[in-house]
């Protein structure tokens, strides 16, 4: 353990930190449509959404093993840049859950590590063709398919059992979300547990505290299961809130549909090997349950100010990075400090600002919108 | 740069195409239990709407586990 420097230290500190956002930013996506139908209670949905977080982790570490998939060439890579990058990260996935707008984690994080990389290493250290093919494809392709899948379910679900039952639906779609919920939550803690896994073994690979081509430790892949578990136990409100009840009004059978298209879009493309966002599938998912009802249902203002987000959330995390990282390169010892307690800080502030207008298991489905002002007007945006 | 264009087409059609099976079976089985509420109402026993909603449930339980044979690697 002597070849563990204080650098190699704090990533594997700010490592856990951004999984631990990763799980409260991500909550949203399993569980957001089953707590906004009453399928499941808002404490139970979180808890049941971390537990199997911990369970997915420890499935499977083979995403671990490449840090990026690619899209940085992970042999210019020093701790100082991963440091940087997770920085831009967190700081990003804050700023969005403050304003409760769900982004994607992983596109903070490739965001976070280009910026990084690209001030540390040079151009030439970022692969822009892979970035392509890696994230922009699927990012524009994943919430079209899970969007149109989700509708044609919903229309088809909603035409079949017009004439049934209304409390029999109601109850049965319910039953079969927690399922489908679950299998997100599941597929979510193999992924994203394992991109924070990824991350520390090769800081510590960096520091020759592992050999070359190590497996993650066992406690490397238990606190990256925790760190995630207990964020999404903690439950991102602001963002759930968002997706439940900001975009569509939505009721079981709808929740059904977005959750089994979310569903089937992360499990085939992974199994295809594309790398894609959990967060914009879900998005996706529920804007096409939506539409399947009916169109007027659709809020487009909200999915607008997400789609938004999601444009610029690579380029600010990269941009926060890169910052981040020219002060580590050029600072030294000095200035990892520097940028620690800044994002400290700036975190800190996030935190505060947050509480002037809590979002929490009790009040997660009044309203429709997050705001950061206190005591605004119900409909207004942030 | 090579687009795999294939593979996308893939993942969509699948996607698209296990999306609405299952959600068209699970409502199927969900129909079947309204029908089985009306008919007991009705003095039936409604054994038979009871066991085609089983099936439907079944059906929708086995893609379910596939999923999570996708998930584990253990399984592969």
């Amino acid at each position: 353990m002597d070849h563990i420097t204080f650098l190699v230290a704090l990533v594997i500190v700010t490592a856990l930190a951004f999984d631990f956002t990763n799980g409260f930013h991500d909550t949203a996506n399993a569980m957001a449509t089953s707590i906004a139908t009453g399928a499941l209670r808002p404490k139970v949905a979180v808890l049941l959404s971390g537990a199997l977080n911990l369970v997915g982790a420890f499935l499977s570490t083979e995403v671990a093993k490449t840090i990026s998939g690619g899209i940085v060439d992970d042999s210019l890579v020093t701790s100082g840049m991963i440091f940087a990058g997770l920085v831009g990260a967190i700081l990003w996935n804050l700023m969005t859950w403050l304003l409760g707008l769900p982004s994607s984690s992983s596109h903070a994080l490739f965001g976070g590590l280009i910026g990084a990389v690209w001030v540390g290493a040079g151009r030439h250290g970022v692969h822009f063709d892979k970035v392509v093919e890696k994230i922009l494809i699927p990012a524009v392709a994943s919430p079209v398919v899970a969007g149109v899948a989700a509708l044609a379910a919903t229309y088809l679900a909603y035409r079949l059992t017009n004439r049934a039952r209304k409390d029999t639906v109601t109850k049965g779609f319910r039953f079969g979300q927690i399922a489908s919920a679950s299998l997100v939550s599941l597929a979510h803690g193999t992924n994203d547990a394992q991109k924070t896994m990824g991350v520390i073994t090769l800081a510590l690979i960096s520091c020759g505290a592992l050999g070359h081509n190590a497996d993650p430790p066992v406690w490397v892949i238990l606190t990256a299961g925790l760190a995630i578990a207990l964020g999404t136990y903690l439950g991102g409100w602001r963002i759930i809130r968002t997706m439940g009840k900001g975009l569509v009004d939505i009721e079981s059978p709808q929740g059904f549909a977005a959750e089994s298209a979310s569903t089937a879009v992360i499990l085939s493309s992974a199994n295809l090997g594309f790398a894609l966002s959990t967060t914009q599938v879900c998005s996706g998912g529920i804007l096409g349950a939506g539409m399947g009802r009916r169109l007027a249902e659709v809020r487009w203002g909200t999915a607008g100010r997400m789609a938004l987000a999601w444009l610029v959330t690579l380029p600010s995390a990269a941009v926060v990075g890169a910052v981040a990282a020219s002060v580590v390169v050029h600072g030294g010892t000095p200035g990892v400090v520097v940028i620690a307690v800044l994002a400290v800080a700036v975190a800190g502030g996030i935190v505060v600002l947050s509480r002037r207008n809590p979002v929490h298991a009790d009040n997660v489905n009044h309203g429709r919108t997050t705001s950061v002002r206190p005591a605004e007007p119900a409909g207004a945006g942030a | 740069m090579s687009v795999d264009w294939n593979a996308l087409g893939e993942v969509a059609a699948v996607s698209f195409g296990v999306t609405v099976g299952v959600v068209v079976v699970f409502a199927i089985g969900v129909l079947a239990l309204s029908a089985r509420d009306t008919v007991r109402e009705s003095g039936g026993t409604g054994t038979g709407q009871l066991a085609g909603a089983g099936a439907c449930f079944l059906a929708c339980a086995c893609a379910v586990v596939y999923g999570l044979y996708l998930i584990i690697p253990q399984f592969h």
